[in-house]
């Protein structure tokens, strides 16, 4: 059958692409899980947030009927706290280090309590934080995802007036168009952008992008203070010979798609390769499984030991039906008329630990071939380094580089996110984002 | 397998487990319930005048999640016609001839309406009377219930006319609405009572609804002091059923135990201090009369555990472990130990002991762990970390006597040793 679209039911779109995350259907069940939680002091959990979020306090308040209470103690630490609920690995975060798991018992659903009280406020529109008086000061932020929405309500909060330019047609970068949709279903993204900017004093431009429609030059001439939340974004090639066939694509853009557009219309293999181990090879094999394709294998070249997604996340893909071939390389894209049919690996084996710590991967020679007609890159993402460099921003192969402060080279220009770290959690951009803020705060006088 | 056979007063039953006077006694459809379920015995709800019950009646203490902790009732006695409740009466113990038949009466405050009732009660074949002297909200106001029993003399006044006519035992109900129950214990058997039975409920306020600003339970926008019972009134009613059985002239009668019991170790426990069988209703209300089947089996396997042959062979066994503060042995003393293989780092010990305690705990702060270890020299022995702690065994209490000899607060003062200094 090859490559194509709407191989499934409307309906059975539908199913295979609601949201994973079973919400508790009434108070009781999330007061019962509440109570399980024995509010441990200088939590694990809390340490083991990037934005601190005090899970205790926000889950006794869940306990005590304290819904208000226990979503603005998220929402303070965290803006994105509902966003983050349902991406955020938290098997190996939060609940990872929950002491029930010392015990071998099942760690407090954290996650779940807190989109319990996010999902509740996010859907009542609670006022929960009020912005000072406007100062008279202006903040651009450039990119809505994570780390730009994050930093702009915290400088609203203090009242500064944000302008947020957007190069897409919605906020919540990543979140919005770069994950599985069962995790963050579109509405629900629009629905958390629309409460974050419910503060007010955030004015989101979309459709402008950074070096296209407005230059740095300009906002640092425009405005007070510059923040640069622009992310990732090119998918790292495989360079091999055959990535230039037809069925080849790069996970960020099948999710992109998938993303934008209607289920129906997204094309996909029958027989599809994914290559990575990592949360967006998940995403794009899981996703391939759910509009049809018939076999999805991910490829990697390590063992199960070393792989990049969680257990949970591997889980996910197991449970849609994927194969793994661990110990494997990309080696070369073999086509016919133009489009992939036959893509060689090589088999690897383990050898001395690399500079992250894990045992490199290490050719053996050997090859093996296997029948495909989509391969998904999902090897990872590389930074915008021509558009820094054009700036004239210090980087390191394009991972902007920052001060404490989040102060860029460029006097008043701050940074986070993954533009800085390369590609990290939805939670680590969000912590980006509000040092980024408070680093703008003391540069502006304010704090 | 041990006997649980239980003898109150020459009343015998197949377990020491009764059912309180209360809502699950009222009827004959929930008695026979009951002793299909395997109850040894009931006391009747309480007979008496003519009274009508209002809605609501109950309401309850919860806690982090845990229905039921305290329960309050503001219903009367029984509300059904005196012959329906005798014929009845009449026709279970015909029924379960192997089952206690108590009979609670509260008659009003007169001579020949305690004598009448009486009478009525003995006519079933009923096996005893239990006089409610201890209701502590509806019939107050009218002379009786706790009225009675808050005054001793009134209370053995009130014995002395039943004495005069019972032909069958008697056991007298005494209220915990006082600061002590032993006075009124022994004026009524100074009246003749045959045993006793204790407690009675708490006057209470379980709680307000913080919509409507109308306490619970709500009768039409109005609520009133109501009668407390139920897990959280245990201790309360252990410490009373003490002061009776440490009584030169209380502990010449058998009681009947009662408040919060729930489970078999409740029950073990109001034995232990004196009480020759129990009376549950709270715990029944929650979760039905079938909880009496662990109750019996675990009393059972208990006593097999420990080798007792029959239930009188532990009854009162703890009565001379509760002494008076100033002979506890001030030279014994214990430190808390955390085993670091069993600690999960919640804190909670260090927390407790840091804010309300004496700062008896170090910490070591790690990531995402802490290590937390006991300053033995600070450490008063006051088990509060035990206590808060979340895993079994992790905090023992380790004895390091701060002497050899045994030396009480009086030896204490009069040889002037000194005082803390911290």
């Amino acid at each position: 059958m090859g490559i194509k679209n709407n191989r499934l039911s409307a309906e059975e779109l539908v199913a295979n692409f609601s949201d994973i995350h079973p919400p508790f259907e009434h108070a009781e069940g999330a007061i019962l899980e509440a109570n399980r939680c024995i509010n441990c002091y200088d939590a694990p959990c809390t340490k083991s947030c990037p934005t601190s979020i005090d899970v205790p306090l926000f889950i006794k308040q869940i306990s005590s009927g304290n819904i208000k209470g226990s979503a603005r103690t998220i929402f303070s630490s965290n803006i994105m706290g509902g966003g983050c609920s349902k991406v955020c690995p938290v098997e190996k975060l939060c609940e990872g280090a929950c002491v029930y798991n010392l015990r071998e018992e099942e760690p407090i659903s954290i996650a779940k309590l807190q989109r319990y009280s996010t999902g509740i406020a996010i859907h009542e529109k609670w006022k929960l934080f009020e912005r000072k008086p406007s100062n008279g000061k202006k903040v651009a932020v450039v990119g809505a995802g994570p780390a730009g929405l994050a930093c702009a309500h915290a400088l609203s909060l203090q009242g500064i007036d944000v302008t947020v330019f957007e190069k897409e047609e919605k906020g919540g970068g990543l979140m919005t168009y770069g994950v599985a949709a069962y995790k963050v279903t579109p509405e629900s993204c629009k629905e958390e952008v629309d409460y974050i900017t419910s503060i007010g004093g955030i004015d989101i431009q979309y459709k402008k992008e950074l070096g296209k429609d407005i230059t740095l030059a300009e906002l640092q001439k425009k405005y007070d203070a510059v923040f640069l939340g622009i992310g990732v974004g090119i998918a790292r090639e495989l360079s091999i010979p055959g990535e230039e066939l037809e069925g080849v694509e790069d996970a960020i853009s099948f999710i992109y798609n998938l993303r934008t557009n209607d289920y129906s219309k997204i094309s996909v293999g029958d027989k599809v390769a994914v290559i990575g181990m990592g949360m967006t090879a998940i995403d794009a094999a899981t996703q391939s499984k759910r509009l049809g394709a018939k076999e999805v294998t991910m490829i990697y070249r390590r063992t199960e030991n070393e792989k990049p997604c969680t257990d949970v996340e591997l889980n996910l893909a197991k449970l849609d039906g994927c194969s793994f071939i661990w110990l494997a390389a990309p080696k070369e894209i073999i086509g016919e008329n133009g489009k992939a049919k036959k893509l060689i690996c090589t088999k690897m084996k383990l050898g001395e630990p690399d500079a992250s710590g894990r045992r490199a991967p290490v050719d053996t020679g050997e090859t093996f071939t296997i029948e495909v007609d989509m391969v998904i890159k999902a090897a990872g993402q590389i930074p915008f380094e021509e558009l820094v460099a054009k700036a004239d921003i210090k980087n390191n192969s394009g991972k902007i580089s920052i001060n404490k402060s989040a102060e860029t080279n460029l006097k008043g220009v701050f940074a986070g996110g993954d533009a800085v770290n390369g590609g990290k959690e939805v939670v680590d951009a969000v912590q980006a984002g509000k040092d980024a803020a408070s680093g703008i705060l003391t540069y502006l006088g304010i704090k | 397998m041990a006997n649980l056979q239980s003898t109150f007063l020459g009343i015998k039953s197949p377990n020491p487990f009764w059912l309180a006077s209360a809502p699950p006694t009222d009827k004959k459809i929930n008695v026979l319930r009951a002793f299909e379920a395997g109850w040894g015995g009931v006391v009747w709800k309480t007979l008496g005048s003519q009274v009508k019950n209002v809605s609501s009646r109950y309401s309850t203490l919860d806690y982090n999640g845990q229905k039921v902790m305290g329960f309050n009732n503001i219903e009367l006695i029984s509300d059904r016609p005196l012959e329906i409740n005798l014929k009845e009466i009449r026709e279970v113990v015909r029924e379960f001839p192997d089952r206690a038949m108590i009979v609670s009466l509260m008659a009003d405050n007169d001579r020949k309406s305690w004598h009448e009732m009486v009478k009525k009660t003995e006519d079933t074949g009923a096996h005893g009377i239990e006089l409610n002297f201890g209701c502590p909200h509806g019939m107050v106001e009218r002379g009786m219930g706790a009225s009675v029993g808050q005054d001793p003399e009134i209370a053995k006044m009130v014995v002395e006319w039943v004495m005069e006519v019972a032909k069958i035992p008697v056991i007298t109900k005494l209220t915990p609405n006082v600061h002590s129950v032993v006075p009124a214990a022994q004026a009524v058997i100074a009246g003749g009572t045959n045993g006793l039975s204790l407690i009675n409920t708490i006057q209470s306020v379980t709680g307000i609804d913080l919509d409507t600003l109308v306490p619970n339970p709500n009768v039409g926008g109005k609520s009133v002091f109501g009668g407390y019972c139920g897990p959280a009134v245990k201790p309360i009613a252990l410490k009373f059923l003490t002061t009776l059985s440490q009584d030169k002239i209380a502990q010449k009668v058998p009681i009947s135990g009662i408040g919060g019991i729930s489970t078999w170790r409740d029950a073990v426990e109001f034995m232990l201090l004196g009480a020759s069988n129990v009376q549950v209703c709270t715990a029944a209300m929650h979760y039905g009369f079938r909880i009496v089947r662990d109750m019996c089996d675990g009393m059972s396997n208990w006593m097999d555990e420990k080798g007792y042959k029959s239930i009188d062979e532990f009854v009162g066994l703890s009565v001379p472990n509760v002494t008076r503060w100033e002979e506890l042995d001030i030279n014994f003393h214990i430190t808390a130990k955390i085993d670091q293989d069993k600690c999960i780092h919640c804190g909670l010990c260090y927390k407790a002991c840091e804010d309300t305690s004496h700062q008896s705990i170090d910490i070591e702060r790690g990531n995402p762990y802490n290590k937390y270890t006991i300053k033995e020299e600070e450490c008063v022995g006051c088990n509060l970390c035990k206590i808060v702690c979340p895993v079994n065994d992790c905090i023992t209490m380790e004895e390091h006597r701060k002497g050899p000899e045994y030396l009480n607060w009086i030896e204490f003062q009069k040889r002037g040793l000194p005082l803390n200094d911290h």
